[in-house]
């Protein structure tokens, strides 16, 4: 009836998952109790869960890759702490079955859940504002692209309290994620939490690129667009290239453990190297789909701050897109190592290599553009230059690996290790923290705390080196990764080293939390509050409206004549005249929340064999496509006296401010 | 406040690798052999290189960061000045020139230092004839057959300083890496294949090997010493093995292979010849590719009985 499922699938004999139990019952009921309390249930459903409006299910993303942030780096302090005692004999407090699970979640749920919903949070927010549209190309697809991802999540975090999450590392590699070496669920799991977060971002990626392409404002060519949006177009179409390598990857390996086929098995001619270069196709992609934006985001922030426009806009533009065509054609350089013939090493470390060319380009141009600028010294800006400093050296120690014969020996070390956290902390995490922090009045009108934002940023800098420069050279001290103990009484003194690193950042987290309250707390204060719509004297579309802005973003349609153009239109007096009009807008729907709801089911039961619930899942899955494709109500207007009501209380707050 | 902050950090940095690194033994910046020795360098080359422009990039933001601040109204401002066709130039020049150099080096050094060419004994410091080792990774250690000397062991590997040694690598469990960091090279262990390393220690001592792939709960103990060792003490070592009282069939290779946590070391007097190929074979239904010469092997496997179970 059950399938697997049993009893005993819940670990009750793990205090650490009771304990955790017991905190996530807790702040669930109050989060729940509280909403029931005030009364909120109805709103919360019609304004925020069925909504289909872009900047809602932006911020819908951003809170869920904040929530994921906390679960992955609660992972990276569990997995930092047992390092630093299972030294000597001491196996510490982690035993490899537990250990194993920790770092495949932290890799797992940090790519899929943390950085990937950040990403796509952003772009919610921010593209259709950019390219002054009203919403995205496909309004409902993006409301079930949050809620694919969304239970993906909730989905890898039932693993923790039924049953048990993979034991093989974030990318599952075989022949250790086939049946016969991990028969529990745990990489089903992962397989179908994966696989179901992927048909999200897919329809992401078809979403924004289709938005990008096709509903620019009037006048805005693809060179006049701004660099996030140009990075955003280039993650997209990685995202639409690579993404389904990945669901036919993992398909592959789902039909290995589900109808004993043999892709990747070790007898009967499965091929391990196979998944790897399979996995790594869009693997490597991937890196460069998290990072693209997160350049945007450094573009836009250097020269808002600046006061300047970007230094070689074009430049820009063309090192996104070779970096967006090479991303293909580097992935071997993961495994240098399965006994590949010189030409292939050699061919795959040069266009590496290469790629560090317009990466290069990259930080120069935000060099330039700071260089007789005048800069603002906004938290954003303390995000920017901490990145510039991070990135370079990782850049460096990623070129130092691109070598095949230098890689033969770094590796899977914790050099290895050292280097992507270092590119993917201090170029994409930092990227996405200043992008909440530049775009955070946009959406709601005030201002996040300066001084909380820059504690976190130090303590996440500093937090940074502490971490990851013990771990660079307890690489060259031969320490290879995801170890659970050891007795190398060198490496023990870098693992106790990274471990006041991981708690400084834990102090950079703890600082954004405590600057997202204390925002919210002091809201109202006159030098928080944001009635023009432009706080950082913007450059781009998204500053000319209000903030928040109305749900149909632009009253009139602007016409766009170049690179920054509300900037130009700020030079030369601004205003359009255009007549306000009647706005068509997409209706809210439920279908995106059930379609995610039972396609968690199935998921669900897929992990257990509970072959009954997957067909009902199933099942409902298709039949709230097939009611969604014939409900024909699905979109209204607003009146054009709504939107002159919007647009006079608008001008109104700006006269009132101008006034104070 | 970043004016202030800045500077000091910047002080402390030059002291924090000393702290790191005092009494520390890096091993890969410490080769014990050839191949160690030239990655050393060319690690050191290439993070020289880009150094050179790491360093600038990173003293200029600081610099930019300080001389353009808001605050400093003596600065120049040049609100709408975005292009320059010479400083456009240099940004993707000076990259270019530094990955044509580190690209030569790439090309060059897949090919010099490629794991699977041998090590001849007309290498510099090669002393002694080549050693043949045939290596099999096992959940959860390392099984190492001297086809030669007729014997094997378990987690421990010895071998002449000065000795090319030939490592032929399998695995009987899942993918796994192999990796002696002071000797250099690492490479995979993947069932029904062969892979090939070729490594030479030149200074005797004792050098820790690893699994540098993730291979399951029993990974941390995958460990094993390495060895290297005068002449004389090789000799007597290969007598020692031989006076073990084990041997390795088909038969005890069946105990030998059940995955164990922290195997300890073990010596094999005696190995059924072939055992190597067998292993590989019986992924392959009964084929093996003899590297050498390339030609194809039906191997009768007397492992028959322990095909795939699939």
């Amino acid at each position: 009836m059950l399938g697997k499922l049993t009893f005993s699938a819940i670990p009750l004999d793990v205090p650490i998952l009771v304990g955790t139990f017991i905190g996530v019952a807790v702040v669930g009921a109050a989060v729940l109790g509280l909403v029931t309390y005030y009364g909120k249930w109805g709103y919360l459903w019609r304004e925020w869960l069925t909504s289909v409006d872009h900047k809602r299910l932006g911020v819908m993303y951003i809170i869920l890759a904040l929530v994921m942030l906390f679960r992955g780096f609660a992972d990276a302090v569990m997995m930092r702490t047992q390092l630093a005692l299972a030294y000597n004999g001491n196996p510490g407090y982690l035993p490899p079955h537990h250990y194993d699970q920790v770092f495949s979640a932290h890799g797992t749920i940090m790519i899929f859940f943390m950085a990937m919903a950040f990403m796509t949070g952003l772009f919610n927010i921010v593209v259709p504002l950019q390219i002054g549209a009203r919403d995205v190309a496909f309004p409902f697809l993006n409301s079930l692209s949050f809620w694919m991802t969304t239970i993906s999540a909730v989905l890898i975090n039932v693993s923790l309290f039924i049953g048990e999450f993979a034991q093989c590392g974030w990318l599952a590699y075989p022949p250790i994620s086939e049946l016969k070496f991990s028969p529990g669920v745990g990489i089903d799991y992962y397989i179908w939490a994966v696989q179901l977060s992927g048909v999200g971002t897919l329809l992401t990626g078809v979403n924004f690129f289709t938005t990008i392409i096709k509903m620019r404002a009037p006048g805005m060519d693809l060179m006049h667009m701004p660099i996030f949006t140009w990075t955003a177009l280039c993650a997209s179409v990685l995202i639409m290239a690579a993404f389904p390598v990945l669901t036919v990857t993992l398909g592959c390996l789902s039909m290995d453990r589900y109808f004993g086929m043999h892709f990747f098995t070790n007898e009967a001619g499965g091929s391990v190297m196979l998944y790897l270069n399979m996995i790594w196709c869009w693997g490597h992609p991937e890196v460069y789909i998290l990072v693209l934006p997160a350049f945007g985001v450094f573009s836009e922030v250097t020269s808002t701050f600046s006061g300047k426009p970007l230094f070689g806009y074009a430049t820009m533009v063309y090192a996104t897109l070779s970096i967006t065509v090479l991303s293909f054609i580097v992935w071997v350089h993961h495994f240098f190592t399965m006994g590949a013939g010189p030409n292939v090493n050699a061919f795959f470390g040069i266009m590496t290599m290469i790629i560090a060319v317009p990466t290069g380009v990259k930080i120069f141009n935000w060099l330039f553009t700071m260089y007789k600028g005048r800069i603002e010294f906004h938290s954003t800006m303390y995000w920017t230059i901490g990145f510039m400093i991070t990135f370079s050296i990782g850049g460096m120690t990623g070129v130092m690996m691109a070598m095949p014969a230098a890689d033969w020996v770094l590796h899977n070390s914790l050099f290895l290790i050292a280097h992507f956290h270092n590119v993917i902390i201090g170029g994409v995490y930092f990227g996405y923290v200043a992008g909440m922090n530049f775009w955070f009045p946009k959406v709601f009108g005030f201002k996040l705390n300066e001084a909380w934002g820059k504690r976190a940023f130090y303590c996440w800098f500093v937090g940074f080196y502490l971490a990851f420069v013990p771990l660079y050279i307890a690489g060259f001290e031969g320490m290879t990764r995801r170890l659970n103990h050891y007795d190398n009484p060198d490496w023990h003194v870098q693992m106790l080293i990274a471990e006041v690193g991981v708690l400084t950042i834990a102090c950079g987290v703890v600082c954004q939390l405590v600057q997202i309250y204390v925002s919210i707390r002091d809201r109202n204060l006159p030098q928080n509050i944001d009635y023009t719509g432009d706080p950082w004297n913007g450059r781009t579309l998204e500053w000319s409206i209000s903030s928040p802005p109305p749900a149909y973003n632009f009253a009139v349609l602007p016409d766009i004549h170049g690179i920054d153009s509300f900037h130009t239109e700020k030079e030369m007096g601004r205003g359009t005249h255009k007549p306000l009009t009647d706005i068509h807008m997409p209706r809210n729907t439920a279908a995106g929340f059930f379609v995610g709801a039972f396609s968690f089911v199935l998921g669900f039961a897929a992990v257990w064999h509970i072959w009954w619930m997957a067909a009902l899942g199933l099942i409902g899955v298709l039949l709230t496509v097939i009611l969604r494709s014939n409900d024909n109500d699905i979109d209204y207007y607003v009146p054009v006296s709504e939107v002159t009501r919007d647009v006079e209380a608008q001008s109104r707050k700006l006269m009132a401010q101008a006034a104070e | 406040m970043k004016d202030k902050i800045l500077p000091k950090m910047r002080r402390l940095l030059p002291v924090a690798p000393a702290f790191l690194l005092s009494g520390c033994t890096l091993d890969l910046l410490e080769p014990a052999g050839p191949i160690g020795l030239q990655q050393r360098n060319i690690i050191l080359a290439e993070a020289g290189v880009m150094l050179c422009i790491v360093i600038p990039v990173i003293v200029l933001t600081l610099i930019y960061a300080v001389k353009y601040n808001a605050k400093n109204k003596d600065a120049e401002y040049l609100p709408n000045w975005s292009h320059s066709t010479k400083i456009e130039v240099f940004i993707w020049g000076i990259p270019a020139i530094i990955i044509l150099i580190l690209g030569g080096i790439s090309a060059w050094s897949s090919f010099a230092l490629d794991p699977y060419r041998p090590l001849t004994t007309d290498t510099a410091g090669a002393t002694h004839a080549p050693i043949n080792v045939e290596v099999v990774s096992l959940d959860w250690k390392w099984l190492f057959i001297y086809p030669d000397q007729g014997i094997a062991t378990v987690n421990e590997l010895e071998f002449p300083v000065g000795a090319p040694i030939n490592f032929r690598i399998t695995s009987d469990a899942v993918m796994t890496s192999f990796f002696i960091p002071r000797l250099g090279s690492q490479i995979y262990a993947m069932a029904g294949m062969q892979t090939q390393l070729h490594l030479m220690a030149t200074q005797p001592g004792i050098f820790h090997g690893e699994a540098a792939q993730y291979t399951g709960r029993g990974f941390s103990d995958m460990k094993f010493l390495t060895h290297a060792v005068s002449d004389d003490e090789f000799n007597a070592w290969v007598d020692k093995v031989k006076a073990s009282s084990d041997t390795l069939d088909a038969e005890s290779y069946k105990n030998v292979s059940a995955p164990q946590e922290a195997a300890p070391v073990q010596y094999f007097a005696h190995v059924q010849p072939g055992l190597f190929d067998d292993i590989v074979a019986k992924y392959n239904n009964g084929v093996v590719i003899d590297k050498s010469t390339g030609q194809t092997l039906h191997v009768q496997n007397a492992m028959s009985d322990m095909q795939m179970k699939e």
